[in-house]
């Protein structure tokens, strides 16, 4: 597994889409940053960690198509497959391979609170109440940022699953977006429909509803719970379609 | 140590392998050898864990496929038919890698240095695979079997799309690995089966058709009994002694004609050489020999004609077909070489199930 781990993280920096992925990841969460918090002159940082949390839909997906389409189509999950590893193995030492660059990054942009905590430390003799609390809420940020980082995970599952399916990267990328779009999409919509049992249950598996808990500031274990087990559903489905390709 | 028992494998209504059973020892080289589609490639796939049977063993060094994968795994190297290569890496990284994912624990460099050594690729060892030709890529592809030290090396057409001198080296490089490791080797290729494996196992529509020692059918081939004579003398008189003499068992007329002498096709008996003895016989009766041509047995001949008898055995209606006709228009040794071959195989099928059957029942 750890072998299969350094592969694919070394090939992410071997093929342009490990540098494509970072530099755009980085530039955007940078801009977001910038306009939901200086400009938009608040400290307040969840609309940022929304706005990044909608560029997943086309960033995981770079990260996730290639996964196992690449091999499939090259033939070689053969290799992979007549090795001594298990199923199980290869698909989480892939999948880790995309999450590490994926948390990495998502870490690495970190820095764009620098510049909140700088003007805040800057505003905070000046102001005008003593007891009016100035600056971003850390502990916000760093809930938020845990939770993104779940979710990505979800995410990154999904991509790999839907990656397991196919040969074609391209159907696989616009497979994964289409589907990560859709759970998103419902999220945010959800509030306009008008049948309610339909909108509690989609309330419920909504991604974006238990992050909303996040946004303001709760730290939900449950939420936690249900982005990892997301992500263990899908890479159990995609050991299976490996299980089963074997036996087709 | 290689064990196959019983091996079936479906795709959907589509049998792919049917009931295949083998036992391959430790240090021999076997050649599977078949018509295209005939379930060689399913076969190899399965003993690798690659995919899996739908009935039936397989055990590799005596631990079960199915049922302890990875250890099984660990003693097969495999070269499937398109070589696994990533092509972004370099050969070196490509040959670390295997090493990593196969889990060795001897001195790596040390390790790999000697595989480039044994399969020429030490001057690429820094290239990207995407620029390597064809040959080194195929050998970059065995370098990856070898890593491991498996006990087991199983190549899917190793030398399909290579030159005739790669061709070649690739065969010395197997023989010389046949020294150390159990080879399987699967071609449709005659010539590479008769260089470079100790042993044949025909495979035709996922059944084992024949298995013999490579030896044994040289023998036949190099045993040649069958002759082209050209004798001046009255056609059925001439053709009436030849059948009467002793020790030829088949004399036919060839269409050919050359003034007052024909062209005769015979065969002699086992173990006879028949060449003096004609010569006496048509000199007694004053018939000019002026011609002896010895005809070769080819393994392709016996090939095809083992495919179409058991093609034959299958469906009555093969036997009509243009191959199976022109392969019966050859003469009769391969015929009886086949269906010694094909018979052979049969009963030790029906033996091998008998013996499953006895299994089960004591189980």
């Amino acid at each position: 597994m750890l072998a299969i781990y350094k592969k694919e993280l070394r090939s992410y920096f071997i093929n342009p889409i490990g540098y494509v992925f970072l530099g755009i990841f980085l530039a955007v969460s940078a801009l977001l940053c910038c306009y939901t918090t200086i400009v938009s002159g608040t400290y307040d940082a969840s609309n940022y960690f929304f706005f990044l949390m909608l560029t997943f839909v086309i960033l995981i997906p770079l990260l996730t198509m290639r996964l196992f389409a690449e091999e499939r189509k090259l033939r070689t999950e053969q290799l992979l497959l007549t090795a001594p590893v298990s199923i199980t193995g290869m698909v989480m030492g892939k999948f880790f391979a995309a999450f590490t660059i994926f948390g990495g990054a998502m870490l690495f942009s970190c820095i764009n609170f620098i510049p909140l905590y700088v003007t805040a430390a800057i505003e905070r003799p000046n102001a005008a109440y003593e007891f009016y609390r100035i600056g971003p809420v850390t502990g916000e940020i760093v809930g938020c940022t845990v939770c993104l980082i779940l979710i990505g995970a979800a995410f990154i599952a999904i991509g790999t699953f839907i990656s397991s399916l196919t040969e074609n990267q391209l159907a696989s990328a616009v497979i994964t977006i289409s589907v990560i779009a859709a759970m998103l999409g419902i999220s945010l919509l959800n509030s306009y429909i008008e049948i309610y049992w339909l909108r509690v249950v989609l309330d419920w598996i909504s991604v974006y509803g238990r992050f909303a808990n996040f946004a303001n500031g709760i730290f939900d274990f449950a939420a936690i719970l249900y982005y990892v087990s997301i992500s263990f559903v899908f890479l159990f489905l995609t050991v299976r379609v490996y299980e089963k390709r074997r036996w087709g | 140590m290689i064990k196959i028992e019983h091996l079936v494998k479906n795709y959907g209504t589509n049998c792919a392998v049917d009931d295949i059973s083998l036992e391959i020892g430790a240090g021999e080289i076997v050649g599977f050898l078949g018509p295209n589609g005939a379930g060689k490639s399913t076969t190899m796939n399965i003993l690798t864990g690659y995919l899996s049977s739908t009935a039936g063993r397989v055990s590799v060094g005596g631990i079960d496929v199915m049922a302890s994968p990875l250890e099984a795994k660990k003693q097969i190297g495999y070269l499937p038919e398109q070589p696994p290569l990533y092509l972004d890496m370099t050969v070196d990284e490509y040959l670390k890698f295997n090493y990593d994912v196969k889990g060795c624990t001897f001195n790596r460099e040390a390790h790999i240095a000697e595989i480039c050594e044994v399969v020429k690729i030490g001057d690429v060892r820094r290239r990207v695979i995407r620029n390597l030709s064809k040959g080194y890529r195929q050998r970059v592809g065995i370098a990856g079997a070898l890593v491991g030290k498996p006990k087991v090396l199983i190549f899917d057409e190793p030398t399909v799309g290579l030159d005739p001198k790669q061709i070649i080296e690739i065969r010395n490089l197997i023989r010389n690995l046949g020294r150390e490791h159990t080879v399987i080797l699967s071609t449709h290729i005659l010539q590479e089966v008769q260089a470079v494996c100790d042993r044949i196992v025909i495979i035709n529509k996922g059944r084992i058709v024949a298995d013999e020692q490579t030896g044994n059918i040289a023998r036949v081939i190099e045993n040649n009994r069958r002759f082209n004579v050209k004798i001046c003398g009255p056609q059925a008189q001439v053709l009436q002694t030849l059948k009467n003499t002793q020790g030829i068992t088949y004399a036919e007329v060839l269409a050919e004609r050359d003034s007052d002498s024909y062209t005769y096709t015979i065969e002699s008996a086992p173990g006879v050489d028949i060449r003096k003895k004609l010569f006496f016989t048509l000199a007694e009766r004053g018939w000019a020999m002026i011609g002896l041509e010895a005809l070769g047995l080819s393994l392709e001949d016996i090939f095809i004609t083992v495919v179409n008898k058991s093609d034959e055995k299958d469906s009555p209606s093969a036997r009509y077909s243009r191959r199976a006709s022109k392969a019966r228009a050859k003469g009769a040794i391969e015929s009886q070489l086949a269906e010694s071959m094909v018979n052979e195989a049969d009963k030790r099928r029906e033996a091998a199930s008998a013996l499953g059957l006895t299994d089960t029942d004591d189980e």
